[in-house]
């Protein structure tokens, strides 16, 4: 898809230029020329939010440096000067935090869509993988961001997470103390949180630049999984996917004012407002809402080790979904069962991350477990399962057929002219 | 397909029925804090400014004897979105306070009148002072206090929140702490110096009931009770911890509009775009 471009600038520089280095045909085909499939709906905008969430972290976290104190006596004021003395510093810190959820929450839908769309099957894999690697990276650097501020829940997070690596038998004590530069969460703790959480929004954005390098490699895939045939079946890329991308990241953006003007305190923790204190610690230690699912999974096995081990589990099994998923049919639109599944899997999650925000005790213990094994039974279990059993709906000839058939909603249900999917080439 | 159908339904119904009875299981009591009517609240809210001078009065006559709030200065109260004190009022009021400055040139430290550059004096020099002089308990900076206090909200009520903008918690809960102290109920054992009060965690607060009615004068008529007491300060001090909070509704009203138009805009130029997207299907059907 890219590679061979059918850009010739017109100006003499430009082509003086392209002759010498090639960048405006690589942006040419790349985000002008760039065939998308045509039937491609809302949910597939999240890419380019995606992309403006991280332009936004990205530049209100340079600016926020530029007023913030790594230090753990002057951390929790100079955040507290950034919200009262510097010139908008309370904006820029509003969307700073806040971007950090609304980064989440378009991530989340990102993944979703790619799970009910089946997006990750050949030649998806190592797209799919890429964006796990994003994901990890995101997790990280939401973290080490969140102990930045230094409140009660930065310092008591950061001492919980930093923790887990104390269950690794024989060497946890040692690269505990390692990571932390001292024998408990400190100052040299903050200085290096810092560093990273300033090093790898750059690190992601490298990563992203593969994802989306691989993503022109395979092509988009699209709510038939059908994969596009003919020109019928594609729209360059601008104007029909910039506009559509970029309604949808204005419209995302209402959201984000939303949080940032009208609920800023809303997403984060109360005590995160009271400045660190090793000597008191908090009645519920409680991770961003972003984390929820994964602490519930780690506080439902009794065994600190299984219990980490779980917790990064249950994001290392995303990486083996492409063959964990046997089914040859991509989109859950012609799965009637495994589109159940989806749903149910979606629901266990948002439940595993309410009763990851609820303290450990009784009858959350017992459903966080249940829905603990549910999480990895559905991909160790179902998802095989799945693929074998399922009897699948017949795809569309192509996506032209199907938006074709039904102008108005296009990727929905599908008569006539049949194609079984056992007998579509993968 | 219905066979289908109902196994995904009873393996949700499983886990959903597992989880809602998760609550009844665990439990905590400590009644929610009674809602209050802000100014402040809500997408166009600001502050009341006879409010925040009356807040002020109390916490600079009672609350300031034992509580810090070292992160502001004394210029804060005549800036904008906040009590509107004159420039005037402010300095008179900071010439009160005695500031300790220096070195001076011959390297000694010296006491000065307080200027309204100075941040609000501390009522002890550090926390072990604070705490010897309160029986072991720290009376906490207010600074940002009115956003380090929330209680539970609970489902469903967490998720409406969003919408209602509902973020006076910290705000709500000052105000019931300040009604809340009663006679521990038969039973109750409170550790030695503690009080008991209904709305705080534990209901045993190192703080003695710290203001009753007619102990601050009012001096715009307004009625110098328990009640209003508690309202003022918990005002002043949620202006306290979000002095920019005005400036924050008014400039997410304006974002609200561009981007509500902009939206509009593109949504539009979006579907003209599309109406002529080649091989459309309307062409050739």
């Amino acid at each position: 898809m890219s590679g061979h471009s059918t850009y010739q600038p017109q100006n003499r520089f430009l082509q003086w230029f392209e002759s010498r280095l090639p960048i405006g045909g690589l942006i040419h085909s790349s985000f002008i020329a760039y065939p998308t499939p045509r039937n491609l709906n809302y949910w597939w905008t999240f890419g380019a939010i995606l992309s403006f969430m991280l332009g936004v972290q990205i530049v209100t976290g340079v600016i926020l440096v530029m007023h913030y104190t790594p230090h753990v006596d002057m951390a929790f004021n100079s955040v507290e000067h950034i919200m009262r003395d510097v010139n908008y510093g309370w904006l820029l810190r509003y969307l700073h935090s806040n971007g950090a959820s609304m980064f989440f929450v378009a991530v989340y839908i990102h993944m979703f869509r790619g799970l009910y769309y089946g997006s990750y099957k050949a030649p998806r894999e190592v797209l799919w993988i890429l964006g796990v690697i994003i994901y990890l990276l995101m997790m990280a650097t939401g973290f080490l961001g969140y102990t930045l501020p230094w409140g009660q829940m930065s310092f008591w997070g950061a001492t919980v997470i930093t923790n887990f690596f104390s269950a690794i038998p024989l060497v946890g004590e040692s690269i505990t103390t390692w990571l932390w530069g001292g024998y408990a969460v400190g100052n040299p703790t903050l200085n290096r949180f810092f560093s990273l959480h300033y090093l790898l929004p750059f690190v992601i954005a490298g990563v992203v630049v593969l994802h989306v390098w691989a993503l022109h490699v395979a092509g988009q895939n699209n709510p038939t999984g059908v994969e596009p045939k003919s020109d019928r079946d594609t729209v360059p890329f601008t104007p029909y996917a910039t506009m559509k991308d970029a309604f949808m990241v204005v419209a995302f953006s209402i959201v984000f004012a939303w949080f940032v003007f009208y609920v800023p305190n809303y997403l984060g923790h109360a005590d995160n407002y009271i400045q660190a204190n090793p000597g008191v610690t908090p009645a519920h230690i409680v991770p961003e809402w972003y984390y929820l699912p994964f602490y519930a999974i780690l506080r439902s096995i009794p065994n600190k080790l299984a219990g980490v081990i779980a917790m990064f589990g249950s994001i290392a099994i995303l990486a083996f979904v492409p063959w964990l998923d046997t089914s040859k049919v991509r989109s859950a639109n012609y799965r009637p069962l495994y589109r159940q599944f989806f749903w149910v899997f979606v629901i266990v999650c948002i439940l595993l991350g309410w009763l990851g925000s609820k303290p450990a005790e009784g009858g959350y213990v017992i459903g966080a477990r249940i829905l603990t094994a549910y999480y990895f039974i559905h991909f160790l279990v179902i998802l095989p399962l799945l693929g074998l059993l399922e009897k699948t709906k017949p795809l569309p000839q192509s996506i032209y057929d199907s938006v074709l058939k039904h102008p108005t909603s296009a990727g929905g249900k599908l008569e006539g002219e049949p194609v079984t999917a056992s007998g579509r080439k993968s | 397909m219905t066979k289908q159908r109902s196994l995904a339904a009873l393996v949700f119904a499983g886990a959903f029925a597992i989880v809602a009875s998760a609550p009844a299981m665990a439990m905590e009591e400590t009644p929610h804090p009674p809602r209050q009517s802000w100014s402040f609240a809500g997408p166009f809210g600001t502050f009341d400014r006879a409010q925040l001078q009356r807040g002020f009065k109390v916490y600079h006559e009672v609350c300031a004897a034992c509580h810090s709030m070292h992160l502001l200065s004394f210029r804060n109260l005549s800036e904008p979105g906040g009590p509107a004190f004159t420039k005037a009022q402010v300095a008179a009021l900071a010439a009160q306070a005695k500031v300790q400055d220096g070195p001076n040139d011959a390297g000694e430290m010296f006491e000065r009148a307080g200027r309204p550059a100075d941040r609000f004096p501390s009522p002890f020099p550090n926390d072990n002072a604070a705490r010897a002089a309160n029986g072991g308990a720290l009376p906490p900076d207010f600074s940002v206090l009115a956003k380090a206090r929330s209680y539970e909200r609970g489902f469903p009520l967490f998720i409406f929140d969003i919408f209602t903008q509902y973020q006076e918690q910290g705000v709500d809960y000052i105000v019931a702490l300040l009604h809340g102290y009663e006679d521990a109920p038969q039973g109750v054992k409170l550790p030695e110096g503690a009080n008991y009060n209904k709305y705080f965690p534990g209901h045993a607060i190192g703080m003695p009931k710290p203001i009753e009615d007619g102990r601050v004068e009012y001096t715009d008529g307004t009625p110098a009770t328990l009640d209003n007491y508690a309202k003022d300060v918990a005002a002043f001090m949620m202006w306290a911890a979000e002095p920019h909070l005005e400036a924050r509704k008014r400039i997410g009203f304006q974002t609200m509009i561009f981007l509500l138009v902009f939206a509009g805009l593109l949504y539009f130029a979006k579907k003209k775009v599309w109406s002529t997207a080649p091989h459309t299907p309307e062409q050739h059907a």
